[in-house]
């Protein structure tokens, strides 16, 4: 457990934040300039922030009334940086090996084969890092900083400066990792998607102050948070199994919301799966529709209506127990009558399960 | 090539190499302690040491051979103490030639460093606190190796420098063969005596040697810091 309180003032912008980031991916989310970066390299202990207390299971690593600042090197804690920063003048092996010599020795340390096999590396170890693309440096900066057994890992976009094919490469490697290593890992992110497919815990962050924390599915799909995700990337996550796959190419997956159908997916039965449901592909209906293509109609209770200020407004479902997202206008909401404790059906197309949101767990 | 020089000439070569060698050596671990500290310090009086390091490119040999002679002449306030202390004197004798080739070799050293510690990207020592490593292994791991090629180059440009230096040199410690008498000055000795233009031309041929192998050496040793920085495989 990772527990951050800061205070830093700039020219004309002041952080002032306070979160706590359980195990599992703790995304901190906000746009460019809302202060992220500071925030982890406080937590790495590069910059000394002005005031606050930053505290790694119970070891105080910064307390500025105290006059405690943990130097960097002593801190145990994995950086991945959005430029993979590997050490030009060293082999791949070498730079995978550079924070063995610093490394705890634990019994749960992870093995250099087994990180290595993890993240497909096995063929670069006698290359330099000039030679290698963009996302392979990435994948070397990652196993270099489980290589050095910390205790959490600290990644500053670490994709924003690779193209799509090689994003969604490194996602599936940073998946295996969350689910196999079982690090805590604080993630920094403007990038909704990432954040859906990979945080269990959000954060989200502007204008230096922390605007809602908490559990994935509950902040994804918080009315009050969809401003600052932005219209278009609301929307909520859910948990699923993956049930069956049917004759007719779909398969039904298994969701507390209830089961839920989307093209067939190549996880095997019994797979754990998330879905991402956009509010803006979720369409309200006050009785179960009928003679309707759409496959997912699920039903729900609404918990919570926020008006936007345009025609929009955005309307939280509660479907059995786990909370979902709906776009609507605010006529249609009036007309409906959408107030909360009222019961509707949210039909969901099919396709609005996208297939490259769907992240694997377990 | 010790028939091709005669004896008189070849001990002032050999006291150039002697000469240079030590002034290069002795004035390495002091010229990367200054470029790291111009380089990454921040304190107060960082100019003043960095016009202190750069007077001796600026000022008049003569006067930078002066100045030393003041200072470490035997009657000068630090010549006098080595003399006392450890009976060591500087003023005409070898000793005192590697010291003045020395204070002139400085700055070019010290830049040759410095830019390459500049190219290090401080970064890259940031990612490697983060991996564990305390700050002298960092340096020792990283910023070093990393820098190796500009440390060579600034070597090799002292070296060369040290070899040519005669103003401060001749000033401070005269021109006495076997003792003092560097290449430069024995060629300017020769160029006194009437009928020895022979030894000087000689002279000048071995002083354009050292001096075109010492560049050639330097320009291929920043190509590899390049190479290093830029790091293509191998």
């Amino acid at each position: 457990m990772l527990e951050v309180r800061l205070i830093q003032r700039f020219d004309g912008f002041d952080l002032d934040i306070g979160f706590q980031a359980p195990a599992g991916v703790t995304a901190l989310f906000g746009r460019s300039g809302a202060g992220k970066t500071t925030i982890v390299n406080a937590v790495a202990g590069l910059t000394r922030p002005q005031g606050g207390r930053i505290v790694l299971d119970g070891q105080v690593l910064f307390d500025a009334g105290a006059g405690i600042c943990v130097p960097p090197h002593r801190r145990q804690i994995g950086y991945v940086f959005q430029d993979a920063r590997l050490f030009p003048h060293l082999d791949v092996r070498q730079n995978l090996l550079y924070g063995r010599r610093f490394a705890p020795a634990r019994d749960d340390a992870p093995g250099f084969d087994r990180i290595v096999d993890l993240l497909g590396i096995g063929g670069l170890l006698k290359r330099r890092p000039g030679g290698l693309s963009g996302g392979e440096k990435q994948r070397v900066a990652l196993g270099r900083a489980i290589l050095s057994n910390p205790r959490m890992l600290l990644m500053d976009e670490p994709l924003a400066a690779l193209d799509e094919a090689r994003k969604a490469e490194i996602l599936t490697y940073l998946e295996r990792l969350r689910d196999e290593v079982g690090l805590p890992i604080l993630y920094v992110s403007h990038a909704m998607a990432e954040v859906a497919r990979l945080a269990t815990t959000v954060v989200l962050i502007d204008s230096g102050r922390v605007r809602l924390a908490g559990p994935a599915e509950q902040i994804l799909a918080d009315p009050a948070a969809a401003p600052s995700l932005g219209l278009r990337e609301a929307g909520a996550v859910l948990n699923a199994r993956v049930a069956a796959h049917e004759e007719d190419g779909l398969s039904r997956l298994d969701t507390p919301a209830g089961p839920v159908w989307v093209p067939q997916v190549a996880a095997e039965p019994g797979h754990l799966l998330r879905l991402r449901i956009l509010a803006q592909d979720v369409m309200l209906a006050t009785e179960r529709p009928q003679g309707i293509s759409a496959l997912n109609v699920l039903p729900g209770v609404v918990t919570a209506v926020k008006l936007g200020e345009g025609p929009g407004a955005l309307v939280q479902l509660s479907v059995g127990g786990v909370p979902l997202l709906a776009r609507v206008t605010r006529r249609s909401a009036s007309v409906l009558e959408l107030q909360p404790g009222r019961t509707v059906y949210a039909v969901l197309k099919a396709v609005s399960v996208a297939r490259e949101a769907i992240g694997e767990r377990g | 090539m010790t028939d091709w020089l005669s004896p008189e000439e070849w001990q002032a070569v050999a006291l150039s190499l002697k000469v240079a060698g030590w002034a290069t050596l002795l004035s390495l671990p002091l010229g990367l302690a200054v470029a790291y500290a111009l380089a990454r310090g921040r304190f107060p009086g960082k100019e003043l040491l960095n016009g202190l390091v750069h007077l001796p490119l600026i000022l008049p040999p003569v006067v930078t051979g002066y100045l030393l002679l003041l200072t470490f002449g035997r009657r000068g306030p630090v010549g006098a103490l080595l003399d006392q202390w450890f009976g060591f004197v500087l003023a005409f004798r070898w000793t005192g030639a590697v010291l003045a080739a020395a204070v002139m070799a400085f700055p070019l050293m010290v830049r040759a460093i410095r830019l390459a510690i500049e190219a290090v990207d401080p970064k890259l020592e940031e990612a490697a606190a983060t991996l564990g490593a305390p700050r002298p292994w960092v340096f020792a791991t990283v910023t070093l190796p990393l820098i190796l090629p500009g440390i060579l180059a600034g070597a090799v440009l002292a070296f060369a420098k040290s070899m040519g230096e005669f103003g401060a040199t001749i000033t401070f410690v005269s021109n006495i063969p076997g003792q003092t008498q560097t290449l430069p000055s024995a060629i300017h000795a020769f160029l006194q005596v009437p009928g020895a233009e022979g030894s000087a031309l000689r002279l000048v041929l071995v002083a354009i040697a050292v001096s075109m192998l010492a560049l050639l050496l330097s320009e291929w040793l920043a190509r590899a810091v390049a190479r290093r920085i830029g790091a293509r495989d191998a």
